[in-house]
Protein backbone atom coordinates (compact mmCIF):
# COMPACT_ATOMS: atom_id res chain seq x y z
CA UNK A 1 0.00 0.00 0.00
CA UNK A 2 1.27 3.26 -0.58
CA UNK A 3 0.24 6.07 1.32
CA UNK A 4 -0.24 9.90 0.25
CA UNK A 5 -0.51 12.82 2.25
CA UNK A 6 -3.25 12.43 3.83
CA UNK A 7 -2.49 8.89 5.44
CA UNK A 8 -0.28 10.52 7.46
CA UNK A 9 -2.49 12.82 9.03
CA UNK A 10 -4.91 9.64 9.74
CA UNK A 11 -1.78 7.79 10.87
CA UNK A 12 -1.80 9.45 14.45
CA UNK A 13 -5.18 8.69 15.01
CA UNK A 14 -5.73 5.64 13.83
CA UNK A 15 -6.27 2.29 16.14
CA UNK A 16 -6.34 0.04 13.05
CA UNK A 17 -5.72 -4.16 14.13
CA UNK A 18 -5.88 -3.70 17.92
CA UNK A 19 -6.60 -6.97 19.53
CA UNK A 20 -7.97 -5.44 22.51
CA UNK A 21 -8.79 -7.27 25.63
CA UNK A 22 -12.16 -6.03 26.97
CA UNK A 23 -11.43 -7.58 30.60
CA UNK A 24 -8.87 -4.23 31.41
CA UNK A 25 -10.28 -1.71 33.75
CA UNK A 26 -8.79 1.34 31.46
CA UNK A 27 -10.27 -0.71 28.27
CA UNK A 28 -12.43 2.91 27.20
CA UNK A 29 -9.39 4.63 27.50
CA UNK A 30 -7.28 2.06 25.27
CA UNK A 31 -9.56 1.89 22.41
CA UNK A 32 -8.66 4.94 21.65
CA UNK A 33 -4.86 4.28 21.71
CA UNK A 34 -3.41 3.21 18.89
CA UNK A 35 -1.01 0.42 18.62
CA UNK A 36 2.80 0.36 18.84
CA UNK A 37 4.22 2.23 15.94
CA UNK A 38 7.28 0.62 14.15
CA UNK A 39 8.89 2.39 11.36
CA UNK A 40 11.75 0.65 9.17
CA UNK A 41 14.06 3.41 7.29
CA UNK A 42 14.80 1.12 3.75
CA UNK A 43 13.12 -1.98 2.39
CA UNK A 44 16.51 -3.39 1.81
CA UNK A 45 17.29 -7.32 3.02
CA UNK A 46 17.41 -5.84 6.41
CA UNK A 47 14.64 -3.38 6.77
CA UNK A 48 11.48 -5.69 4.88
CA UNK A 49 12.51 -8.74 7.08
CA UNK A 50 12.48 -6.68 10.20
CA UNK A 51 8.89 -5.32 9.10
CA UNK A 52 8.18 -8.83 8.34
CA UNK A 53 8.61 -11.11 11.14
CA UNK A 54 7.65 -7.80 13.15
CA UNK A 55 4.43 -8.68 12.24
CA UNK A 56 4.42 -11.88 12.01
CA UNK A 57 5.57 -12.57 15.26
CA UNK A 58 3.21 -10.06 16.59
CA UNK A 59 0.40 -11.48 14.76
CA UNK A 60 -0.44 -8.42 13.73
CA UNK A 61 -0.45 -6.51 16.80
CA UNK A 62 2.47 -4.01 16.04
CA UNK A 63 1.71 -1.23 13.33
CA UNK A 64 4.89 -1.57 10.74
CA UNK A 65 5.47 0.86 7.85
CA UNK A 66 9.06 0.87 5.87
CA UNK A 67 10.09 3.86 4.25
CA UNK A 68 11.67 2.89 1.13
CA UNK A 69 12.39 5.28 -2.07
CA UNK A 70 12.33 2.62 -5.33
CA UNK A 71 9.78 1.28 -6.33
CA UNK A 72 11.10 -2.26 -6.60
CA UNK A 73 13.78 -4.60 -4.79
CA UNK A 74 17.09 -5.24 -6.87
CA UNK A 75 19.00 -8.10 -5.18
CA UNK A 76 22.85 -7.49 -4.62
CA UNK A 77 23.26 -10.93 -4.55
CA UNK A 78 23.26 -12.77 -8.13
CA UNK A 79 24.25 -9.46 -9.82
CA UNK A 80 27.65 -10.19 -10.66
CA UNK A 81 25.93 -12.79 -12.54
CA UNK A 82 24.76 -9.65 -15.10
CA UNK A 83 28.20 -9.26 -15.55
CA UNK A 84 29.04 -12.53 -16.52
CA UNK A 85 25.79 -12.77 -19.05
CA UNK A 86 23.85 -15.85 -17.27
CA UNK A 87 21.03 -13.75 -15.32
CA UNK A 88 19.17 -10.36 -16.63
CA UNK A 89 18.59 -7.21 -14.05
CA UNK A 90 15.07 -8.13 -14.61
CA UNK A 91 15.41 -11.83 -13.44
CA UNK A 92 17.02 -10.14 -9.81
CA UNK A 93 14.19 -7.18 -9.44
CA UNK A 94 11.26 -7.56 -7.45
CA UNK A 95 7.86 -6.21 -6.47
CA UNK A 96 7.00 -5.20 -3.26
CA UNK A 97 3.47 -5.98 -3.17
CA UNK A 98 4.39 -9.33 -0.79
CA UNK A 99 4.83 -7.13 2.09
CA UNK A 100 1.07 -5.78 1.97
CA UNK A 101 -0.12 -9.57 2.96
CA UNK A 102 1.70 -8.66 6.27
CA UNK A 103 -0.42 -5.39 6.44
CA UNK A 104 2.77 -3.60 6.44
CA UNK A 105 2.55 0.07 5.00
CA UNK A 106 4.90 1.22 2.68
CA UNK A 107 5.88 4.71 1.45
CA UNK A 108 7.77 5.49 -1.45
CA UNK A 109 9.82 8.31 0.01
CA UNK A 110 13.26 8.78 1.49
CA UNK A 111 13.67 10.21 4.77
CA UNK A 112 15.72 13.12 4.91
CA UNK A 113 15.94 13.90 8.76
CA UNK A 114 14.96 12.26 11.78
CA UNK A 115 14.22 14.02 15.87
CA UNK A 116 15.28 10.71 17.92
CA UNK A 117 14.01 12.93 20.95
CA UNK A 118 10.50 13.55 20.10
CA UNK A 119 10.56 10.13 17.74
CA UNK A 120 9.52 11.82 14.85
CA UNK A 121 10.97 11.80 11.16
CA UNK A 122 11.10 13.89 8.38
CA UNK A 123 10.33 12.45 4.76
CA UNK A 124 10.06 14.95 1.40
CA UNK A 125 6.49 14.47 1.16
CA UNK A 126 5.29 14.84 5.64
CA UNK A 127 6.57 13.51 9.02
CA UNK A 128 5.61 10.70 10.49
CA UNK A 129 5.75 9.73 14.57
CA UNK A 130 6.90 6.45 15.61
CA UNK A 131 7.28 4.13 18.74
CA UNK A 132 10.53 2.49 17.90
CA UNK A 133 12.53 2.94 14.34
CA UNK A 134 14.53 0.95 12.51
CA UNK A 135 17.47 2.14 10.29
CA UNK A 136 18.49 -0.62 7.42
CA UNK A 137 19.74 1.91 4.70
CA UNK A 138 22.68 -0.33 3.61
CA UNK A 139 25.90 1.28 3.04
CA UNK A 140 26.79 5.02 1.63
CA UNK A 141 29.98 5.41 -0.76
CA UNK A 142 33.32 7.33 0.94
CA UNK A 143 34.57 9.77 -2.01
CA UNK A 144 36.77 11.66 0.20
CA UNK A 145 40.05 10.67 -0.98
CA UNK A 146 38.84 10.04 -4.44
CA UNK A 147 36.54 13.22 -5.02
CA UNK A 148 36.49 13.05 -8.79
CA UNK A 149 34.67 9.76 -8.55
CA UNK A 150 31.79 11.99 -7.00
CA UNK A 151 29.29 12.61 -9.02
CA UNK A 152 26.34 11.53 -11.55
CA UNK A 153 28.81 12.39 -14.52
CA UNK A 154 31.86 10.18 -13.14
CA UNK A 155 29.62 7.39 -12.47
CA UNK A 156 28.92 6.77 -15.67
CA UNK A 157 32.15 7.01 -16.67
CA UNK A 158 33.43 4.90 -14.17
CA UNK A 159 30.73 2.89 -12.60
CA UNK A 160 31.01 1.20 -9.50
CA UNK A 161 28.08 -1.36 -9.74
CA UNK A 162 27.86 -1.89 -6.10
CA UNK A 163 24.45 -1.06 -5.38
CA UNK A 164 22.61 -3.50 -7.98
CA UNK A 165 20.93 -1.47 -10.70
CA UNK A 166 21.14 0.71 -13.32
CA UNK A 167 24.85 0.68 -12.17
CA UNK A 168 24.79 -3.15 -13.35
CA UNK A 169 23.49 -2.82 -16.74
CA UNK A 170 25.71 0.02 -17.30
CA UNK A 171 29.04 -1.92 -15.93
CA UNK A 172 27.71 -5.07 -18.31
CA UNK A 173 27.46 -3.06 -21.22
CA UNK A 174 30.96 -1.05 -21.20
CA UNK A 175 32.38 -4.68 -20.74
CA UNK A 176 30.58 -5.95 -23.34
CA UNK A 177 31.51 -3.15 -25.80
CA UNK A 178 34.58 -3.52 -25.13
CA UNK A 179 37.11 -5.11 -27.56
CA UNK A 180 38.87 -8.19 -27.12
CA UNK A 181 42.25 -7.63 -26.05
CA UNK A 182 40.86 -4.79 -23.74
CA UNK A 183 41.97 -4.42 -20.22
CA UNK A 184 39.08 -4.38 -17.39
CA UNK A 185 40.40 -2.88 -14.29
CA UNK A 186 38.99 -3.38 -10.86
CA UNK A 187 39.55 -1.61 -7.54
CA UNK A 188 38.75 -3.46 -4.04
CA UNK A 189 38.52 -1.25 -1.16
CA UNK A 190 39.72 -2.05 2.61
CA UNK A 191 37.83 -3.90 4.74
CA UNK A 192 35.04 -3.51 5.55
CA UNK A 193 32.99 -3.40 3.06
CA UNK A 194 29.59 -4.59 1.48
CA UNK A 195 30.11 -8.60 0.75
CA UNK A 196 33.55 -9.74 1.30
CA UNK A 197 33.87 -12.06 -1.20
CA UNK A 198 31.81 -9.56 -3.47
CA UNK A 199 34.43 -8.46 -5.61
CA UNK A 200 36.28 -11.57 -6.28
CA UNK A 201 33.25 -13.05 -7.25
CA UNK A 202 32.85 -10.34 -9.90
CA UNK A 203 36.28 -11.19 -11.22
CA UNK A 204 35.29 -14.81 -11.84
CA UNK A 205 31.87 -13.62 -13.58
CA UNK A 206 33.83 -10.99 -15.50
CA UNK A 207 36.43 -13.72 -16.51
CA UNK A 208 33.79 -16.53 -17.56
CA UNK A 209 32.24 -13.59 -19.71
CA UNK A 210 36.04 -12.88 -21.42
CA UNK A 211 36.49 -16.61 -21.79
CA UNK A 212 33.46 -16.71 -24.07
CA UNK A 213 33.30 -13.43 -25.86
CA UNK A 214 36.51 -12.02 -25.64
CA UNK A 215 39.36 -14.83 -24.89
CA UNK A 216 42.41 -11.42 -25.42
CA UNK A 217 41.24 -9.65 -22.92
CA UNK A 218 43.07 -8.81 -19.42
CA UNK A 219 41.70 -8.01 -16.17
CA UNK A 220 44.02 -6.33 -13.32
CA UNK A 221 42.40 -6.18 -9.88
CA UNK A 222 44.11 -3.90 -7.51
CA UNK A 223 42.91 -4.61 -4.01
CA UNK A 224 43.51 -2.15 -1.15
CA UNK A 225 43.99 -5.04 1.28
CA UNK A 226 47.11 -7.36 1.94
CA UNK A 227 45.49 -10.09 0.33
CA UNK A 228 42.10 -11.39 -0.90
CA UNK A 229 39.83 -11.06 1.85
CA UNK A 230 37.44 -14.05 1.62
CA UNK A 231 37.74 -17.45 0.01
CA UNK A 232 41.47 -16.75 -0.49
CA UNK A 233 42.59 -20.26 -1.80
CA UNK A 234 39.28 -20.99 -3.39
CA UNK A 235 39.79 -17.80 -5.62
CA UNK A 236 43.41 -18.31 -6.38
CA UNK A 237 43.02 -21.85 -7.52
CA UNK A 238 39.59 -20.89 -9.55
CA UNK A 239 41.56 -17.93 -11.65
CA UNK A 240 44.83 -20.13 -11.74
CA UNK A 241 43.16 -23.16 -13.31
CA UNK A 242 39.60 -22.10 -15.07
CA UNK A 243 40.90 -18.65 -16.12
CA UNK A 244 44.87 -19.11 -16.45
CA UNK A 245 46.86 -16.39 -17.58
CA UNK A 246 44.02 -14.00 -17.25
CA UNK A 247 44.02 -12.20 -14.04
CA UNK A 248 46.63 -10.14 -12.56
CA UNK A 249 46.03 -9.89 -9.03
CA UNK A 250 47.85 -6.75 -7.46
CA UNK A 251 47.51 -6.88 -3.12
CA UNK A 252 48.28 -3.38 -1.33
CA UNK A 253 47.40 -1.57 -4.03
CA UNK A 254 44.84 1.75 -2.41
CA UNK A 255 44.00 4.00 -5.14
CA UNK A 256 45.23 7.53 -5.14
CA UNK A 257 44.23 9.16 -8.18
CA UNK A 258 41.36 8.61 -10.99
CA UNK A 259 41.71 10.27 -14.09
CA UNK A 260 37.80 9.66 -15.16
CA UNK A 261 37.86 10.71 -18.63
CA UNK A 262 40.94 8.72 -19.39
CA UNK A 263 39.88 5.63 -17.15
CA UNK A 264 44.01 5.77 -15.50
CA UNK A 265 43.81 4.96 -11.84
CA UNK A 266 47.22 5.66 -9.79
CA UNK A 267 47.97 3.68 -6.87
CA UNK A 268 51.38 4.72 -4.49
CA UNK A 269 53.43 2.28 -7.26
CA UNK A 270 52.18 2.78 -10.71
CA UNK A 271 49.81 4.33 -12.79
CA UNK A 272 47.08 1.61 -14.95
CA UNK A 273 45.21 2.40 -17.48
CA UNK A 274 41.73 0.52 -18.66
CA UNK A 275 39.29 0.17 -21.47
CA UNK A 276 36.70 -0.66 -18.61
CA UNK A 277 37.23 0.69 -15.19
CA UNK A 278 35.21 -0.57 -11.95
CA UNK A 279 35.94 1.49 -9.12
CA UNK A 280 34.25 0.09 -5.98
CA UNK A 281 34.48 3.03 -3.30
CA UNK A 282 35.43 2.59 0.50
CA UNK A 283 31.82 2.52 2.32
CA UNK A 284 29.88 3.38 5.79
CA UNK A 285 26.42 3.16 7.15
CA UNK A 286 24.07 4.60 4.73
CA UNK A 287 23.68 8.40 4.80
CA UNK A 288 20.45 8.47 7.47
CA UNK A 289 22.23 6.66 9.65
CA UNK A 290 24.92 9.00 9.99
CA UNK A 291 22.06 12.09 9.87
CA UNK A 292 20.73 10.72 13.26
CA UNK A 293 24.00 10.04 14.94
CA UNK A 294 24.05 6.47 15.09
CA UNK A 295 27.07 5.84 12.67
CA UNK A 296 29.32 6.82 15.54
CA UNK A 297 32.36 3.99 15.17
CA UNK A 298 34.81 6.15 12.78
CA UNK A 299 32.31 8.48 11.73
CA UNK A 300 31.33 5.41 9.40
CA UNK A 301 29.49 2.57 11.51
CA UNK A 302 26.99 2.24 13.94
CA UNK A 303 27.16 0.47 17.36
CA UNK A 304 24.63 -1.98 18.55
CA UNK A 305 23.69 -3.95 21.48
CA UNK A 306 24.03 -7.40 19.65
CA UNK A 307 21.16 -8.72 22.08
CA UNK A 308 18.21 -6.03 20.31
CA UNK A 309 20.51 -4.18 17.64
CA UNK A 310 19.90 -0.67 19.53
CA UNK A 311 21.79 2.03 18.82
CA UNK A 312 24.68 2.67 21.80
CA UNK A 313 24.02 6.35 21.19
CA UNK A 314 20.42 6.91 19.75
CA UNK A 315 17.38 6.08 21.81
CA UNK A 316 13.99 4.26 20.79
CA UNK A 317 16.39 3.28 17.44
CA UNK A 318 17.60 -0.18 16.09
CA UNK A 319 20.40 -0.48 13.45
CA UNK A 320 20.47 -3.83 10.79
CA UNK A 321 21.92 -4.64 8.04
CA UNK A 322 25.61 -3.64 6.46
CA UNK A 323 25.31 -0.53 8.63
CA UNK A 324 26.14 -1.94 12.11
CA UNK A 325 29.62 -1.95 13.08
CA UNK A 326 30.84 -5.99 13.75
CA UNK A 327 33.42 -8.33 12.93
CA UNK A 328 30.38 -9.96 10.79
CA UNK A 329 30.61 -10.29 7.23
CA UNK A 330 28.36 -7.52 5.54
CA UNK A 331 26.04 -10.30 3.99
CA UNK A 332 22.54 -10.28 2.56
CA UNK A 333 22.09 -13.33 5.06
CA UNK A 334 23.72 -11.62 7.56
CA UNK A 335 21.52 -8.73 7.32
CA UNK A 336 18.15 -11.17 7.20
CA UNK A 337 19.93 -12.82 10.68
CA UNK A 338 20.02 -9.23 12.70
CA UNK A 339 16.57 -8.03 11.52
CA UNK A 340 14.74 -11.29 12.78
CA UNK A 341 16.89 -10.94 16.16
CA UNK A 342 16.05 -7.44 16.16
CA UNK A 343 12.44 -8.01 15.59
CA UNK A 344 12.21 -10.39 18.45
CA UNK A 345 13.84 -8.18 20.50
CA UNK A 346 11.51 -5.12 19.62
CA UNK A 347 8.53 -7.27 20.33
CA UNK A 348 10.13 -8.25 23.58
CA UNK A 349 10.98 -4.75 24.64
CA UNK A 350 7.22 -3.84 23.50
CA UNK A 351 6.00 -6.31 26.35
CA UNK A 352 8.07 -5.24 29.05
CA UNK A 353 10.24 -8.40 28.46
CA UNK A 354 13.97 -8.97 28.19
CA UNK A 355 15.37 -9.85 24.75
CA UNK A 356 16.42 -13.70 24.22
CA UNK A 357 19.96 -13.10 26.33
CA UNK A 358 21.67 -15.85 24.11
CA UNK A 359 21.43 -15.14 20.40
CA UNK A 360 22.10 -17.64 17.39
CA UNK A 361 22.21 -17.67 13.87
CA UNK A 362 23.51 -18.74 11.00
CA UNK A 363 25.40 -17.30 7.62
CA UNK A 364 26.00 -18.28 4.45
CA UNK A 365 27.52 -16.66 1.10
CA UNK A 366 28.16 -18.39 -2.10
CA UNK A 367 30.10 -16.84 -4.48
CA UNK A 368 29.77 -18.09 -8.52
CA UNK A 369 33.21 -18.82 -10.11
CA UNK A 370 30.92 -19.50 -13.70
CA UNK A 371 26.93 -19.97 -14.95
CA UNK A 372 26.89 -22.81 -12.70
CA UNK A 373 29.40 -23.88 -10.08
CA UNK A 374 29.92 -22.06 -6.43
CA UNK A 375 31.53 -22.14 -3.10
CA UNK A 376 30.74 -21.10 0.41
CA UNK A 377 32.02 -19.79 3.37
CA UNK A 378 29.48 -20.60 6.29
CA UNK A 379 29.50 -20.21 9.91
CA UNK A 380 26.73 -20.26 12.74
CA UNK A 381 27.40 -16.93 14.94
CA UNK A 382 26.71 -17.32 18.96
CA UNK A 383 26.51 -14.33 21.37
CA UNK A 384 29.40 -13.96 23.61
CA UNK A 385 28.11 -12.87 26.95
CA UNK A 386 31.71 -11.67 28.37
CA UNK A 387 32.63 -10.02 24.88
CA UNK A 388 29.02 -8.83 24.18
CA UNK A 389 29.78 -9.40 20.84
CA UNK A 390 28.68 -12.44 17.81
CA UNK A 391 31.39 -14.57 17.80
CA UNK A 392 31.82 -17.38 15.21
CA UNK A 393 30.81 -20.76 16.49
CA UNK A 394 33.17 -24.30 15.65
CA UNK A 395 32.59 -25.73 12.42
CA UNK A 396 32.28 -22.93 10.19
CA UNK A 397 34.58 -22.73 6.88
CA UNK A 398 34.57 -22.82 3.36
CA UNK A 399 33.93 -25.87 0.38
CA UNK A 400 36.51 -27.56 -0.35
CA UNK A 401 36.38 -26.96 -4.36
CA UNK A 402 33.45 -25.33 -6.04
CA UNK A 403 30.92 -27.46 -7.27
CA UNK A 404 27.90 -27.61 -9.97
CA UNK A 405 25.87 -29.17 -6.48
CA UNK A 406 26.71 -25.95 -4.79
CA UNK A 407 26.29 -23.89 -7.78
CA UNK A 408 22.12 -25.79 -7.13
CA UNK A 409 22.37 -24.70 -4.14
CA UNK A 410 23.22 -21.38 -4.12
CA UNK A 411 20.46 -20.89 -6.42
CA UNK A 412 18.00 -22.10 -3.63
CA UNK A 413 19.47 -20.06 -1.19
CA UNK A 414 18.36 -16.78 -3.38
CA UNK A 415 14.89 -17.60 -4.66
CA UNK A 416 14.02 -18.83 -0.49
CA UNK A 417 15.86 -15.38 0.74
CA UNK A 418 13.45 -13.67 -1.78
CA UNK A 419 10.30 -15.89 -0.89
CA UNK A 420 11.10 -15.14 2.73
CA UNK A 421 11.86 -11.11 2.96
CA UNK A 422 9.26 -10.42 -0.19
CA UNK A 423 6.60 -12.67 0.14
CA UNK B 1 9.99 -24.30 22.72
CA UNK B 2 6.28 -22.53 21.78
CA UNK B 3 6.31 -19.11 21.35
CA UNK B 4 4.87 -17.86 24.85
CA UNK B 5 2.10 -15.46 25.05
CA UNK B 6 2.68 -12.50 26.98
CA UNK B 7 1.07 -9.09 27.21
CA UNK B 8 1.96 -6.21 25.61
CA UNK B 9 2.18 -3.87 28.16
CA UNK B 10 2.70 0.00 26.96
CA UNK B 11 0.31 2.19 28.00
CA UNK B 12 -1.88 0.68 30.01
CA UNK B 13 -0.90 -3.00 30.95
CA UNK B 14 -2.72 -5.20 29.66
CA UNK B 15 -3.33 -3.92 26.03
CA UNK B 16 -2.48 -6.09 23.55
CA UNK B 17 -1.41 -10.01 23.34
CA UNK B 18 1.41 -10.84 21.71
CA UNK B 19 3.09 -13.95 20.87
CA UNK B 20 7.20 -13.11 21.53
CA UNK B 21 9.47 -15.51 19.80
CA UNK B 22 12.12 -17.47 22.06
CA UNK B 23 15.36 -18.39 21.37
CA UNK B 24 14.51 -21.53 18.98
CA UNK B 25 12.11 -19.41 17.16
CA UNK B 26 14.63 -16.61 16.44
CA UNK B 27 17.05 -19.15 16.03
CA UNK B 28 14.66 -21.22 13.69
CA UNK B 29 14.43 -18.11 11.73
CA UNK B 30 17.88 -18.04 10.53
CA UNK B 31 17.66 -21.28 8.30
CA UNK B 32 14.62 -19.51 5.85
CA UNK B 33 17.58 -17.97 3.80
CA UNK B 34 18.02 -21.34 2.07
CA UNK B 35 14.37 -23.23 3.59
CA UNK B 36 11.99 -20.62 3.69
CA UNK B 37 9.95 -19.44 6.25
CA UNK B 38 8.78 -21.39 8.73
CA UNK B 39 10.94 -24.10 7.14
CA UNK B 40 8.47 -23.94 3.89
CA UNK B 41 11.26 -24.51 1.19
CA UNK B 42 10.23 -22.20 -1.97
CA UNK B 43 12.34 -24.98 -3.70
CA UNK B 44 15.48 -26.80 -4.63
CA UNK B 45 15.99 -27.20 -0.70
CA UNK B 46 14.19 -30.02 1.46
CA UNK B 47 10.94 -28.31 3.47
CA UNK B 48 11.20 -28.79 7.38
CA UNK B 49 7.55 -27.72 8.24
CA UNK B 50 6.18 -30.63 9.52
CA UNK B 51 9.06 -33.17 9.47
CA UNK B 52 8.98 -35.62 11.77
CA UNK B 53 11.40 -34.76 15.04
CA UNK B 54 13.40 -37.68 14.70
CA UNK B 55 14.02 -37.92 11.43
CA UNK B 56 15.24 -34.01 12.02
CA UNK B 57 17.22 -34.39 15.03
CA UNK B 58 18.83 -37.70 13.08
CA UNK B 59 19.74 -36.04 9.99
CA UNK B 60 21.51 -33.24 11.96
CA UNK B 61 23.14 -35.03 14.22
CA UNK B 62 24.93 -37.10 11.44
CA UNK B 63 25.64 -33.80 9.75
CA UNK B 64 27.29 -33.23 12.48
CA UNK B 65 29.34 -36.13 12.91
CA UNK B 66 29.74 -36.54 9.28
CA UNK B 67 28.22 -40.46 9.14
CA UNK B 68 26.02 -38.04 6.54
CA UNK B 69 28.40 -36.14 4.32
CA UNK B 70 27.65 -32.83 3.18
CA UNK B 71 28.68 -30.05 1.42
CA UNK B 72 27.24 -27.05 3.47
CA UNK B 73 25.20 -28.70 6.51
CA UNK B 74 27.77 -29.55 8.21
CA UNK B 75 29.26 -26.01 8.60
CA UNK B 76 25.60 -25.20 10.49
CA UNK B 77 25.40 -28.83 12.27
CA UNK B 78 28.28 -28.22 14.02
CA UNK B 79 27.72 -24.92 15.19
CA UNK B 80 24.75 -25.72 17.22
CA UNK B 81 24.26 -27.60 20.68
CA UNK B 82 22.45 -31.07 20.99
CA UNK B 83 19.64 -28.67 23.13
CA UNK B 84 19.41 -26.51 19.88
CA UNK B 85 19.23 -28.77 17.40
CA UNK B 86 16.23 -31.11 19.45
CA UNK B 87 14.40 -27.53 19.88
CA UNK B 88 14.71 -26.67 16.19
CA UNK B 89 13.87 -30.69 15.29
CA UNK B 90 10.64 -29.87 17.65
CA UNK B 91 9.87 -26.24 16.29
CA UNK B 92 10.24 -27.22 12.70
CA UNK B 93 7.68 -30.40 13.60
CA UNK B 94 4.89 -27.98 14.99
CA UNK B 95 5.37 -25.83 11.45
CA UNK B 96 2.31 -26.30 8.99
CA UNK B 97 3.02 -26.99 5.55
CA UNK B 98 2.17 -24.35 3.20
CA UNK B 99 2.90 -23.60 -0.38
CA UNK B 100 5.56 -20.65 -0.72
CA UNK B 101 5.91 -18.62 -3.46
CA UNK B 102 8.45 -16.28 -5.35
CA UNK B 103 8.02 -12.71 -5.13
CA UNK B 104 6.59 -11.49 -8.51
CA UNK B 105 8.68 -9.59 -10.97
CA UNK B 106 6.98 -6.03 -11.37
CA UNK B 107 4.77 -5.27 -13.91
C1 LIG C 1 27.83 -7.37 -6.20
C2 LIG C 1 27.32 -7.84 -4.88
C3 LIG C 1 27.09 -9.18 -4.65
C4 LIG C 1 26.60 -9.63 -3.44
N1 LIG C 1 26.38 -10.96 -3.27
C5 LIG C 1 25.90 -11.43 -2.10
C6 LIG C 1 25.63 -12.82 -1.92
O1 LIG C 1 25.80 -13.63 -2.85
N2 LIG C 1 25.16 -13.24 -0.73
C7 LIG C 1 24.94 -12.38 0.30
O2 LIG C 1 24.49 -12.82 1.37
N3 LIG C 1 25.19 -11.04 0.17
C8 LIG C 1 25.66 -10.55 -1.00
N4 LIG C 1 25.90 -9.20 -1.15
C9 LIG C 1 25.74 -8.30 0.01
C10 LIG C 1 24.30 -7.84 0.22
O3 LIG C 1 23.80 -7.25 -0.95
C11 LIG C 1 24.21 -6.83 1.36
O4 LIG C 1 24.90 -7.30 2.48
C12 LIG C 1 22.74 -6.60 1.73
O5 LIG C 1 22.08 -6.00 0.65
C13 LIG C 1 22.63 -5.74 2.98
O6 LIG C 1 21.30 -5.49 3.27
P1 LIG C 1 20.84 -4.06 3.84
O7 LIG C 1 19.37 -4.18 4.06
O8 LIG C 1 21.73 -3.64 4.94
O9 LIG C 1 21.11 -3.04 2.63
P2 LIG C 1 20.35 -2.95 1.23
O10 LIG C 1 19.90 -4.29 0.79
O11 LIG C 1 21.23 -2.16 0.33
O12 LIG C 1 19.04 -2.09 1.54
C14 LIG C 1 19.08 -0.76 1.94
C15 LIG C 1 17.81 -0.06 1.46
O13 LIG C 1 17.64 1.18 2.16
C16 LIG C 1 17.15 2.15 1.26
N5 LIG C 1 17.49 3.49 1.80
C17 LIG C 1 18.74 4.03 1.91
N6 LIG C 1 18.66 5.26 2.45
C18 LIG C 1 17.35 5.52 2.70
C19 LIG C 1 16.64 6.64 3.26
N7 LIG C 1 17.26 7.76 3.65
N8 LIG C 1 15.30 6.57 3.36
C20 LIG C 1 14.63 5.45 2.96
N9 LIG C 1 15.27 4.35 2.44
C21 LIG C 1 16.61 4.39 2.30
C22 LIG C 1 17.83 1.81 -0.05
O14 LIG C 1 17.11 2.32 -1.15
C23 LIG C 1 17.86 0.28 -0.02
O15 LIG C 1 16.74 -0.29 -0.67
C24 LIG C 1 26.36 -8.71 -2.39
C25 LIG C 1 26.58 -7.35 -2.60
C26 LIG C 1 27.04 -6.91 -3.84
C27 LIG C 1 27.26 -5.44 -4.05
Amino acid sequence: MNLNRRDFMRFSASAAALTLLPLSGCARALRTQASPRVVVIGGGYAGATAAKYLRMWSAGAVEVIVIEPNPSFISCPLSNLVLGGSKTLADLTFGYDGLQQHGIQRVQDTVTAVDPLARKLQLTRGELRYDKLVIAPGVDFIYDSLPMLDSAEASQQVPHAWKAGPQTVLLQQQLAAMPDGGVFVMSVPKAPYRCPPGPYERVCQVASYFSQHKPKAKIIVLDANPEITSKKALFTKVWAEMYAGMIDYRPNSQLTEVDVAAREVKTEFETVSADVLNVIPPQRAGKVAQLVGAANVDKRWCEVDFLSYASKVVPDTYIVGDSVSAALPKSAHMATSQARVCASAILATLAGQQPDPQPVFANTCYSFVNARMAMHVAHVYRYDQHKKIMLPAEGGGVSAQPSEQEGQYAYSWAQNIWSDVLT
Amino acid sequence: MLSRLIVLGLLCAPLLVVAEPDHITTLASSCAACHGTNGNSAGGTPVLAGLDASHFRKQMQDFKSGARPSTVMQRHAKGLTDAEIDGLALFFSQQPRRPASLPAHPR
